[in-house]
């Protein structure tokens, strides 16, 4: 494989100029952990270049170095053939890198102009810098297609269109070397499209850009070159035309890897849960959802698709028992409190409700935990966990260990702490926890979000076969290709509404991504 | 992987802190023109030298293993209960009605009784802030500050117009009955022909400290309200997920915290004073923070660090009566042992924390 990787890549980047970026030898250790293990790498000027790899395998902790926030322990970045010293983003910018963050660093109450402004302002007086930053920035907007209102604030504007003031702001700084840290998490398909669209206009102005992505589709739609890391490392560098997903696949895992959902038609019984004129308002009186209505039934997945923050986390919270809600929910037949006392994560259990948060970090585990508590970790008042009036500790770390061999959790030790597990195997403890309480219906958020590739294989077949013994399944999730390859059926949410319901196999992404960003066509949910 | 072992993180780092501390302290000490070393053994001689020095510092220590009990126990729901000063002065107010409002026949009937009125008393008193912190969100570290506050001028209402006896000079309750007197570690251990010192406070209270740190021990990390406790303490919103109610928790650690608090009272109200005065507490509310942060709330910790408290306490005193080392230099001395154990932590932590660090990298690399 390096073979390949020496040659392809030796053609795409090492002849003509100067490579806009090269790294020699950029080792950076976090304590015990190598987050970048001896990386070299050239980007040739004026070239979409992708750095892909799973979570955990130290894309981002580079891009801190390229961009100044960690300093290497060895190596040597050069920028357009000099050395270049970065330690911190002053340095950065002044060698013309921008950098786009996955979350973006915006003052939601300034406009677009001051947001642009904000930090290289010229002189004593704002107005002149703000006048200056207006020409440039209509100037801008007319040649890459990122139309945005100087005036808008903010906060009054989209997620897309604060990205792009995320790249007007680099610009702006007169960067030549655009880095974009995971761009399309939060964008709808239409959006994405249109963001590359963008990247490409500026490489084709002599811009060079890294994308950061763990996504093999952005890969092969828009870079000239590609970058695999894995484990710290940086394997083989690729001409993207010349690859394919499944080869990135098997670089980015190290072993072969079944990118499609295997599984059979579904063969849905009866109706476990019914929703109806499910209604949230939040504490700042915002209506989150507003008025869902639908039905999953045994033996079938649900998918909940959408951008993130249009009222699925708030359905999921509100099924597991965490927020408050007003209309009508049932379970097999019987109505679930909504509010009041009664309206805890406990009783949804004890009513056979199991629940995959979103964020397991946050909700799903006690970081500090051991696995073995994290286990107990709302179940604890399970009478099976308890002996007399004290829990059963020894019980539950034999528990653990059991669980921990189904479902492939590693190391299998119950006594370590949550934390120190990677994404993948904390999800699967997770995991393990809800699905052996055989509950009758299933709440999954986010399944494989920070999970690596081969984990999120093995979660799949876990919902498939819970799905198979004829539980019901509410899946919520941002990544399209998940909700296309694991449901039995699709809703689309946007500003909480469902938008529509579609069949997996009887819809394109294109007409999902529409349904994502509000454009209804009158199909409405059943 | 824990970037330190746990022998290092429980142990290492208190050490180290404190040898630190002592280190300064012996400085001040040099500057003022006295000898450290002798002040050491002074100290050493007075508080652990003899049977007398050893019952002051474990009287002492008794009130600090409950104070600091009930910081570590709020502290595990991610509660800083400040309030243990206010909590043990209701405390000893309960234990004073329990003792004179009944005609005790015997101590081993009243001290039951005592120890839950002081609890009682004492999570009464913890009970507002910790129900204003629940519903209304008032942050628990003010508020129960405040209430140290309303605790002693409630105390000193108390004691100048409702439980003086008539005729008394002084703003301080009766005489407890003779039959309440709790039998010192001296009756306590004669039977058995050790002769411990007759005139030193320690008494029975200090072995129902030691129940406590079991009892604490068993709560946190046995039984399922403890596990609530500490999954509360750990991540809020994974207790909402996890169906655990944050109001129980944050009313139920926190009485459980104030009733540690007000059992203190057993110690210094019923078994030394026999009869409650103005400032009973002495500070101890305070010095349980300290406590609890040196012995990293665990009850284990919480006890030797009570009695490393308690040996200051002791020693100081010792040291103030014998040389010319101030008394206001003793609480320095306790405040530097204070500041090195719990507020400069970080201080010793991450430079261990990168010994093991460089290590540990040695190892895997070499």
């Amino acid at each position: 494989m390096t073979d390949l990787a020496e040659t392809s890549g030796a053609a795409a980047v090492a002849q003509g100029p100067a490579p806009a970026i090269e790294l020699r030898g950029i080792s950076k250790a976090f304590g015990p952990v190598q987050a970048n293990r001896d990386i070299s790498l050239k980007v040739a000027k004026g070239t979409i270049h992708g750095i892909i790899g799973e979570n955990g395998a130290g894309k981002s902790t580079l891009m801190s170095i390229l961009y100044g926030f960690y300093k290497a322990d060895a190596g040597e970045i050069l920028i357009n053939g000099h050395p270049t010293e970065i330690p911190d983003s002053q340095a950065a910018i002044a060698a013309g890198i921008g950098m786009v963050f996955q979350h973006f660093k915006l003052v939601e109450n300034f406009s677009v102009l001051e947001n642009v402004v904000l930090g290289a302002e010229e002189g004593r007086l704002l107005k002149p810098s703000l006048a200056k930053a207006r020409k440039l920035l209509t100037q801008l907007a007319q040649e890459y297609e990122m139309n945005v209102d100087p005036d808008a604030l903010i906060e009054e504007i989209g997620v897309g269109m604060q990205q792009r003031v995320e790249i007007l702001k680099a610009l702006y700084r007169r960067a030549d070397i655009l880095i974009l840290d995971e761009p399309t998490g939060v964008l709808t398909p239409a959006e994405a499209d249109h963001l590359f669209r963008i990247l490409r206009g500026l490489r084709d102005e002599g811009k060079t850009i890294v994308l950061i992505t763990h996504k093999l589709r952005e890969i092969m739609e828009v870079t000239d070159t590609v970058s695999v890391m894995r484990r710290g490392e940086m394997g083989a560098t690729l001409t993207t035309s010349e690859t394919n997903p499944e080869q990135l696949a098997e670089l980015m895992v190290g072993r072969k890897v079944l990118l499609r959902v295997d599984k059979a038609p579904a063969t849905p019984g009866k109706t476990i849960l019914k929703v109806a004129d499910l209604r949230v308002v939040d504490e700042d009186k915002v209506e989150r959802l507003r008025g869902i209505s639908f039905e999953v039934r045994a033996g079938e997945i649900l998918g909940i698709a959408g951008v993130a923050g249009n009222g699925q986390s708030e359905l999921l919270e509100v099924l597991g028992g965490m927020i408050p809600a007003t209309g009508r929910v049932e379970l097999n037949g019987t109505a679930l409190e909504l509010t009041g006392r009664a309206c805890n994560g406990r009783n949804r259990r004890a009513r056979g409700i199991a629940h995959v948060p979103e964020d397991r970090q946050r909700e799903g585990l006690i970081m500090d935990f051991a696995a073995w508590e994290n286990v107990a970790f709302g179940y604890q008042n399970d009478p099976a966990y308890a002996s007399g009036w004290l829990m059963d500790n020894a019980g539950l770390r034999r528990d653990t260990e059991g669980k921990m061999k189904r479902f492939d959790v590693r190391p299998p030790n119950p006594a370590l702490a949550a934390k120190n597990f990677s994404g993948g195997n904390q999800q699967k403890i997770v995991l393990a926890r809800e699905i052996e309480r055989n509950p009758d219906l299933l709440l999954v958020g986010q399944p494989t979000r920070g999970v690596d590739i081969g984990a999120i294989e093995f979660i799949h077949q876990r919902i498939v076969e819970l799905r198979d013994a004829g539980k019901a399944i509410l899946l919520v999730s941002v990544e399209l290709d998940e909700i296309l390859g694991l449901s039995d059926r699709i809703a689309v949410m946007f500003d909480g509404r469902i938008m529509g319901e579609r069949l997996p196999n009887e819809t394109t992404e294109a007409e999902l991504g529409l349904l994502m960003a509000g454009v209804s066509d009158g199909k409405g949910a059943t | 992987m824990d970037v330190m072992p746990k022998w290092a993180d429980v142990i290492l780092v208190p050490v180290i802190s404190l040898l630190l501390a002592m280190a300064i302290s012996a400085l001040v000490i040099l500057l003022i023109g006295e000898d450290p070393v002798a002040a050491l053994k002074m100290m050493v001689q007075g508080a652990l030298g003899s049977s007398y020095g050893w019952g002051y510092t474990l009287y002492y220590a008794t009130n600090f293993i409950f104070t600091g009990l009930a910081v570590a126990v709020a502290y595990h729901a991610s509660m800083f209960n400040i309030g243990g000063e206010g909590q043990a002065t209701l405390g000893g107010l309960g234990v004073a009605i329990v003792c004179l409002a009944v005609p005790w026949p015997h101590w081993a009937l009243a001290l039951p009784a005592a120890m839950i009125g002081g609890a009682l008393f004492g999570a009464a008193w913890a009970a507002i802030p910790a129900w204003l912190q629940a519903r209304r969100g008032s942050h628990i570290v003010i508020t129960t500050i405040m209430f140290n506050f309303i605790g002693a001028a409630l105390l000193n209402y108390v004691l100048v117009n409702v439980m003086r006896p008539e005729g008394s000079m002084d703003p301080a309750t009766a005489n407890f009955p003779p039959a309440t007197h709790l039998p010192t570690l001296h009756e306590l251990l004669a039977p058995i022909g050790i002769n411990f010192s007759k005139s030193a406070p320690a008494n029975v209270s200090f072995l129902i400290a030691l129940v406590a740190c079991v009892a604490v021990w068993l709560l946190l990390w046995r039984t399922r309200f403890g596990f609530e406790i500490r999954a509360f303490g750990r991540s809020e919103s994974g207790a909402v997920y996890a169906g655990i109610s944050p109001f129980k928790i944050i009313m139920g650690a926190m009485l459980i915290s104030g009733a540690l608090a007000g059992l203190m009272a057993i110690n210094n109200v019923m078994g030394e004073a026999e009869r409650l005065v103005m400032n009973s507490v002495e500070g101890a509310g305070f010095i349980g923070i300290a406590v609890a942060l040196m012995g990293r709330s665990h009850p284990l910790g919480v006890l030797i660090a009570a009695i490393l408290f308690g040996f200051l306490y002791q020693g100081g005193a010792e040291l103030a009566l014998w040389t010319s080392i101030p008394r206001d230099l003793i609480v320095v001395i306790q405040g530097l042992v204070i500041l090195f154990t719990g507020a400069l932590d970080n201080m010793v932590r991450m430079p261990i924390e990168r010994v093991f660090l460089a290590l540990r990298r040695r190892r895997t690399e070499g």
